[in-house]
């Protein structure tokens, strides 16, 4: 098995991290999502742009992962956006606070 | 295959209305989204449920499931019956909102091809982008710090010979690069689900998890471990070996530290811009009296010490 892994070409992808900027039809794109959403999103706080105007708009790359755990949110739960942007937050939150308790329990 | 019980999965009776199923899904649901929950098997929960609720939600499909009687066991052995599908007319049949290729054999075979006339998904005629693949990879705490290579197999959804949807291994050979934290995403462009006719390949995205660390925890970019020191050490202060992500180095304790306190290695973090740091959190931790001359120095701390640990505490 080794041997044969050895003979695939080695991929490399990006991290979808803060610093790299996306523009809005990067984000449509990658989130299969026409830009209309993605307004919709942004007006509740799940995405928040860089920028001034839409032609100038950047997003971080951070962003994918918000976009797409709200839009499985909102189809798997019957919770709008509101309701998702909430979820997002008190995760990110409880994320924080997993990783914490994780150093005090061995 | 095996008979899948979808009124257990969902936790219903047979007899349960519409209305229940929905409560159920709802409830079930938002304890094994993956997104939210945190039990080990969310995931495979969650697959299940959907697969479930896909049968129950819709009327024509549960009828058709009720049909095959109320005798059959879960992961008992199953083979549609020879009449299967005849009689229904299943509008919504197929595959509706959920991904297909989640579902298990025993859906496939009831509601999958037998009822691709009823108005499934049709696959062959349409040209249909390649779906993004999600997948978690399991990574060491050091993998972050140096970068490295998995071999990946991935389940991936391509158009058989027969012109119908096949799920097929793919082993992919993917580079961790240095610096991904938990949680991150890593994108690789078109080496998601093929796409159909001209549909453009899918994206793969890889999901970062770290393995547990027996002894070093991360928050974010910060690495951090429990350092035990000798009370000695942590009085007096002292210079100590510490095990890091990087190799072992050298800690000078400075006199009168207590247990809790922290000491940081700058930069000696995941790497980032800037890189992360590494806590030291000092862990007093007491020599056993298992000799006469080791319970004797404690006897004689007890006399000339006259330390009294309780005494905030107003006793």
């Amino acid at each position: 098995m080794r041997m044969k892994n050895e003979l695939l070409p080695l991929m490399s992808g990006d991290i979808l991290e803060e610093d790299l900027e996306l523009t809005l039809a990067d984000l449509c794109r990658v989130c299969h999502m026409p830009a209309e959403q993605v307004f919709e999103l942004i007006e509740e706080g799940i995405i928040e742009p860089k920028g001034d105007n839409r032609a100038v708009w950047r997003f971080q790359g951070t962003s994918v992962r918000r976009v797409r755990c709200a839009v499985q949110l909102r189809r798997d739960l019957g919770v709008n956006w509101a309701g998702a942007a909430l979820a997002l937050e008190l995760l990110d939150e409880l994320y924080v606070l997993r990783m914490r308790l994780r150093r005090f329990e061995h | 295959m095996e008979y899948k019980d979808y009124y257990k999965i969902m936790g219903v009776h047979r007899d349960a209305t519409q209305d229940d199923i929905k409560r159920a899904y709802r409830k079930l649901a938002r304890k094994y989204h993956p997104d939210v929950s945190k039990e080990a098997d969310a995931e495979t929960r969650f697959k299940e449920l959907g697969e479930a609720y896909e049968v129950l939600k819709d009327p024509e499909k549960r009828v058709a499931y009720d049909r095959l009687g109320s005798n059959w066991r879960a992961g008992q052995e199953f083979r549609p019956p020879p009449d299967w599908g005849h009689g229904f007319e299943f509008h919504g049949g197929g595959f509706t909102e959920a991904d297909a290729s989640q579902f298990s054999d025993f859906f496939e075979s009831l509601f999958g091809r037998g009822f691709a006339h009823g108005g499934g998904r049709p696959w062959q005629e349409t040209s249909a982008h390649g779906q993004d693949v999600y997948a978690k990879v399991y990574i060491e705490i050091e993998d972050a710090y140096h970068g490295a290579s998995r071999a990946l197999t991935l389940k991936s959804t391509v158009l058989g010979a027969d012109g119908r949807p096949q799920v097929k291994d793919r082993t992919l050979n993917v580079r961790i690069p240095k610096g991904v934290r938990q949680g991150q995403y890593i994108r690789l462009t078109g080496q998601g689900d093929p796409g159909f006719g001209n549909g453009k390949q899918g994206d793969l995205y890889l999901e970062i998890e770290f393995q547990h660390h027996p002894y070093y925890h991360v928050e974010g970019k910060n690495v951090y471990i429990d350092l035990p020191i000798a009370p000695w050490e942590a009085i007096l202060g002292a210079t100590v070996k510490t095990p890091t992500p990087t190799g072992i180095v050298e800690l000078k304790i400075p006199a009168g530290s207590v247990s809790g306190g922290k000491l940081r290695l700058k930069g000696r973090g995941i790497p980032a811009k800037p890189d992360g740091d590494f806590y030291v959190v000092l862990k007093v931790s007491l020599p056993p009296a298992d000799t006469d001359a080791t319970r004797a120095v404690y006897q004689e701390m007890a006399r000339i010490t006259r330390f009294n640990p309780r005494a905030s505490l107003g006793v």
